[in-house]
């Protein structure tokens, strides 16, 4: 009896109100994203910045613009996805239980996440790292000096354990302050409830932005860890994993090439650089091989912009939160962008 | 239903399993057990092949790991190299405290509310209303949210201690420092503790000193005074009213008989082991020294307390005027004075209406501490069902734990309250 | 002396021929004075309690009152909030003070009611809540017509097709199927006896839903493709989401808890067992676990490859945990009944279905009623706890609100608005079911 009855009638239910989805394993991610018509991309509750509903209720931020990306690439239309807000604890099972088909959302590419969990990152669309925040008034110049200090941390996240392994590296105590949401976690701060916050240092420049007075709070110069921040997939599911690991590097080469979203519909046909036609299928055969058609790299060039578009409308120094590129220079530029080539 | 005599003497067809009643029941049974269990059967298998389809086991090893996290309100010894297993358990004992604390507090509380609520002065009864109404209506998260936000916006932070004209400073003599990352208060410590103390380091001028200190063993100790103290004085007390009932008369001073038997071997047991208290000082960020309570403790506990105080006055004030008026003019009549007609008439019969809500809510309070989250109280979900869960991807088995702790923690509460709610009922006659 | 007061009675004008009127009581013992000191100062505690309570009313709104109505209401952002109060107020001193920011409700006053919706089609959710409280008013209050109660059985299936639109065939035929288990009682009775006509009533609309709806379903819409906009799941946020939420698991809940009651009730040991296990283990554990458990762990024990959204997930274990508790406020009903009604129905010779249908569940269900509207009100606060799965309940929006470069740094206002939003609602239903209980007293008695 494969279907019991309870389930079977809830099934029905759910066929009839297009709740149920389909077999996973039966065909892949990418068939049901292009019969479903929409991406189902999972992103944070609200992260300044990076993803967050605006008055219209459109998703905007910089992870979400991962998500748009992908959506256009597969199905030509980047308002087709369905953006599912994740928090820190439910991010790992709506994944892998097929709830999303990828997820998008500051997540940390760390070795037991991509072995033991099982899942696929498609590659780093920011590079970040742990860093602290504090008053300046507390006269603290550097992290080592933050002996005894209560911190503000959120709970969930990667930040715990490395925050663990800095002060007992250092032989130093601390009072970890467990919060859920980054608003939380500032109105605490703001209090004086904690003497320090640490998070991803693109956090904290997000958090200190919104602040009346931004410059009463100081970063410490101390980056504590490594966090390559990226979009993942399901293990196992290699064929819609290579699209979104392209389609973020399409974005990355653009910016490289020169290709923006106001010159990618006619530098494809006028230019003679071979990788930017291979990029944008004037040339060659990528798109096929993706089983995609030949301008999906174009469309999601076009949806978005190219990498530093979409991090200078979202993060970037002309938005309130003004984050530097640094890091996520391309390599060119002495930081870490390095979008493998296209060929 | 209504069941006919047979004719006896009659062979067995397999028709009487529906339609002859001495059977049907079995039948039903028979049907919905087979059902119940297949339906079982069905999550089960459904559980092991998704399982082995994500590749995943079903193991309690990871309780062994090392957990890599901290936690900061440790009622034992734990540090981020402990195991998973420890984590949890502090965090099981972090979710007693609480509900613990919330259970007596809420009682208090709501019996004060639910009387209050009755009292004759308009404005106290309409404020009281007003409390149980306002916390009643609004969904606990909202009020532990709003609570634990208040005190760290409303009370100063430790550095405005600070300075010559400090903006803040402690309270009761220097002893308790209340700031918004918690209530600091002395604790109590030990020259002679169980756990043995160090001696300070001699420097000029200073000489070496032993460094008062606290360890389990003293506490045990304590307890244990304490307990048997209890005891004793509940066994002075039923000498007490045994010899009432034989001569009529009261043994004089009994009540001094009894606080005596709890009160002196505490006080001797303190004082052999050397008992001074440990102010709190502030030292670098924060106090240090003394018992930290912390806020997210002090906040969870209020807003436990106070809402389910609100319920509890409900039941209270329903108990009180479910005690007919009759019995208030009858003890009246008897000449008793008010305090002996509540403490002595209204209240016992009071008691066998309030009990069985009042368990329930108990129950729901120590449910309800799961919401510690909210204000980053470590306990039991937060770290075995929070943290350990999203560090180890064991959902699976650390849902099931928490699931049985839980669980386990009601059916005990349930216990312990029936008990005694039947020892009040055999009042009935 | 009476000499005298016979000769000059008549013209004597020392003595008095009519009553002296009432004069009007001391101050001290009527009007307000009086009902001063009886109510508030009739003692010397009182007073005191008086005094001090007079004093916690003043403290808590001076604190708060100048905050809520110097507010600020036309606003785009928290920044332009604060430029705005520098203008009017001049600039704060030191910490505290200010004013609120109400423009923040208005700017996202959409998002908070109805989450991600399509605002065109804000009028089927309205609708809906309206069709809600009508079906719900026959069995609130029994003045009303009792025609009204078709409403009332029509209401779920047709708030469902307002919420999440689709084809109408998809309700109309899990209604049917309701429909053919009420008929073969009402007439297979007479055919294959009620013991039959009952395991049958059971049976035959399970088999229809599960082999026949689906593919019924896209035969009607092949042929009759009536239908509205169907909405996802995922649109639903703010205080609809929790409506929803609320609505959805009282009234799933009901029958559920109906039998699971009726079985704690019985004399069959198996059955009962079940009943007290399944009841004990739910109410055992705290909410929010059994919704990690429909984030996490749900997916597991569904056959592989069936995959619901999370909202429908949600659903289904607050149908379950409520149910525990709807069976526990109907158990209670079920025991006030007085013993004669199971006699007299037995007497009458009626079996166990007909005498619950017809006699005790009536009576059983009409005493529940309060405990049913309690439960409720839990239940739709309880709503508040899917912000720990991630989705968008208003305190979920507040969150992504905060989010929003905009409105970042806001926080008491929308707690404030949430909380007397949640007020309004749950303080009505207490009061309904205040009502119904004195109602219901005097009925006993």
């Amino acid at each position: 009896m494969k279907k019991s009855v309870f389930l079977g009638t809830l099934a029905v239910a759910g066929t009839a109100a297009g709740f149920a989805a389909a077999d996973a394993h039966s065909s892949g991610t990418l068939a049901q994203i292009q019969e479903r018509g929409t991406l189902n991309c999972g992103v944070s509750t609200g992260l300044t910045g990076f993803s967050a509903p605006d008055a219209n209720g459109e998703w905007q931020g910089f992870d979400v613009a991962v998500c748009r990306a992908v959506a256009a690439a597969i199905l030509d239309d980047p308002s087709a996805v369905e953006f599912v807000p994740t928090t820190g604890q439910t991010r790992f099972t709506a994944l892998s239980s097929s709830e999303i088909d990828m997820l998008a959302r500051n997540t940390t590419w760390t070795f037991s996440r991509d072995v033991d969990l099982a899942f696929e990152f498609a590659g780093v669309n920011y590079y970040d790292g742990q860093g602290f925040m504090v008053p300046r008034e507390l006269g603290v110049s550097s992290a080592l000096e933050l002996d005894g200090a209560t911190v503000c941390i959120q709970t969930g996240t990667t930040t715990e354990l490395n925050l663990a392994d800095y002060f007992s590296s250092n032989n130093m105590s601390y009072e970890p302050v467990p919060i859920e949401t980054n608003a939380e976690a500032q109105q605490q701060y703001l209090a004086g409830a904690c003497d320090v916050y640490t998070t991803d240092a693109s956090g904290l420049a997000a958090t200190r932005a919104t602040f009346e007075d931004p410059s009463a709070h100081v970063l410490l110069p101390e980056i504590i860890s490594k966090e390559p921040l990226g979009p993942l997939v399901r293990h196992g599911d290699n064929e819609f994993g290579d699209i979104v690991r392209w389609t973020l590097n399409a974005l990355v080469a653009a910016e490289e090439l020169g290709v923006t979203s106001a010159n990618v519909g006619e530098i494809g046909n006028t230019t003679e650089n071979p990788e930017i036609r291979r990029l944008l299928g004037t040339e060659g055969e990528l798109g096929a091989m993706l089983g995609l058609d030949a301008d999906w790299a174009a469309r999601a060039i076009a949806a978005v912009g190219n990498y530093g578009e979409v991090f200078d409308g979202n993060i970037g120094e002309s938005t309130p939160i003004g984050l530097a590129r640094g890091l996520n220079a391309q390599w060119t530029d002495g930081g870490l962008l390095y979008a493998p080539p296209f060929r | 239903m209504a069941t006919l005599s047979d004719p006896p003497a009659e062979s067995f067809r397999l028709s009487q399993l529906i339609y002859d009643t001495r059977y049907r029941s079995l039948t039903i049974q028979v049907i919905v057990f087979i059902l119940i269990m297949l339906g079982l059967w069905e999550l089960v298998s459904n559980a092991i092949q998704n399982l082995s389809a994500l590749g995943k086991d079903f193991d309690f090893s990871f309780l062994g790991n090392r957990a890599g996290y901290d936690i900061n309100q440790r009622l034992i010894e734990y540090s981020n190299d402990s195991t998973h297993g420890r984590a949890a358990v502090v965090g099981i004992l972090n979710t007693l405290l609480v509900a613990f604390l919330g259970c007596v507090t809420a009682t208090i509380l709501g019996v004060i509310a639910g009387v209050l609520r009755l009292s004759n002065n308009w404005i106290v009864g309409r404020l009281m209303t007003v409390y149980v109404e306002g916390f009643r209506n609004i969904p606990l998260l909202l009020w532990i949210i709003v609570i634990f936000a208040i005190m760290t916006e409303g009370m100063p932070q430790p550095r405005d201690f600070r300075g010559d004209e400090p903006e803040a400073s402690m309270i009761l003599g220097d002893s308790v420092a209340v700031t918004n990352r918690g209530v600091y208060i002395p604790n109590l410590v030990f020259t002679r503790s169980l756990g043995g103390n160090e001696m300070s380091e001699a420097a000029d001028g200073v000489e070496a000193a032993i460094v008062p200190s606290v360890s389990g063993a003293d506490w045990t100790l304590i307890l244990v005074v304490l307990a048997l103290g209890i005891a004793a004085s509940i066994f002075i007390g039923r000498w007490g009213a045994a010899k009432q009932e034989r001569t009529g008369v009261r043994p004089p001073g009994l009540f001094w008989m009894r606080a005596g038997a709890i009160v002196i071997p505490v006080a001797i047991v303190l004082i052999v082991l050397g008992a001074t208290l440990d102010y709190p000082e502030l030292t670098g960020f924060n106090f240090s020294g003394g018992v930290h309570l912390r806020n997210a403790l002090i906040a969870l506990w209020f807003a436990l307390s106070l809402y389910t105080g609100a319920f509890i006055a409900e039941i209270v004030r329903a108990g009180i005027l479910s005690v007919s008026k009759g019995q208030t003019e009858a003890s009246a009549a008897l000449g008793m004075r008010p305090s002996w007609t509540m403490n002595l008439v209204i209240l016992p019969q009071a008691l066998r209406v309030i009990i069985p809500p009042l368990i329930s809510q108990y129950l729901n309070l120590t449910k309800n501490s799961s919401l510690a989250l909210a204000v980053g109280y470590m306990d039991v979900r937060s770290t075995l069902g929070g943290i350990t869960i999203n560090q180890t991807g064991r959902e699976l088995e650390g849902m099931l734990l928490l699931g049985g702790f839980y669980l386990i923690t009601s059916l005990v509460i349930s216990a312990v309250m029936n008990v005694y709610n039947n020892s009040v009922k055999l009042q009935e006659r | 002396m009476s000499e005298l007061h016979s000769e000059t009675a008549l013209d004597s004008a020392y003595v008095r021929t009519e009553m002296l009127p009432e004069q009007a009581p001391p101050i001290t013992a009527a009007g307000p004075v009086r009902w001063v000191r009886d109510n508030l100062f009739s003692s010397i505690a009182n007073a005191i309690m008086t005094i001090l309570s007079l004093y916690v009313i003043y403290v808590v709104l001076a604190a708060i009152l100048p905050w809520v109505v110097y507010g600020i209401w036309d606003a785009g952002s928290l920044s332009e909030c604060r430029e705005i109060r520098e203008a009017r107020y001049g600039p704060l001193d030191g910490h505290g003070g200010g004013v609120a920011c109400w423009a923040v409700l208005v700017d996202r006053w959409d998002q908070l009611m109805f989450g991600f919706y399509p605002p065109e089609l804000y009028w089927r959710p309205i609708l809906a809540f309206l069709l809600f409280l009508g079906g719900i008013a026959p069995v609130l209050y029994d003045k009303l017509p009792r025609k009204m109660l078709i409403l009332t059985a029509a209401m779920p299936f047709i708030c469902f097709w307002l919420l999440w639109g689709g084809s109408i065939w998809a309700p109309v035929l899990v209604a049917a199927g309701f429909g053919i288990g009420w008929a073969i009682i009402k007439f297979g009775t007479r055919f294959v006896g009620a013991m039959t006509a009952t395991i049958l009533a059971f049976i035959v609309p399970i088999l229809f839903w599960v082999l026949l709806v689906g593919p019924l379903i896209d035969a009607f819409h092949s042929v009759a493709p009536i239908g509205i906009e169907s909405v996802q799941s995922r649109e639903f946020g703010g205080f609809l989401l929790a409506f929803v939420i609320g609505a959805s698991g009282i009234i799933l809940s009901m029958p559920l808890g109906i039998v699971l009651a009726l079985g704690r009730q019985s004399d069959l040991f198996i059955i009962n067992k079940f009943s007290v296990i399944f009841i004990e283990v739910i109410r055992g554990v705290p909410l929010i676990v059994w919704l990690f458990t429909a984030q996490l762990l749900l997916g597991y024990f569904l056959p592989p490859g069936s995959n619901f959204d999370l909202m429908v997930r949600v659903i289904i274990m607050v149908t379950l945990f409520s149910s525990a508790y709807i069976a526990e406020v109907i158990r209670g009903g079920l025991a006030a009944l007085p013993r004669g009604q199971y006699e007299g129905a037995d007497s009458l010779g009626l079996n166990y279905w007909q005498s619950m249908q017809l006699i005790i569940l009536p009576q059983a269900l009409k005493i529940s009623i309060p405990g049913i509207v309690s439960s409720f009100i839990g239940l739709f606060k309880d709503t508040t706890l899917v912000v720990f799965i991630g989705l968008f309940d208003p305190i979920g929006f507040s969150n992504a609100i905060r989010a929003d470069t905009d409105w970042n740094g806001i926080y008491w206002e929308l707690f404030i608005f949430i909380g007397l939003c949640f007020f309004i609602c749950c303080f009505s239903m207490s009061r309904y079911s205040q009502y119904l209980e004195r109602k219901l007293a005097t009925g006993h008695r």
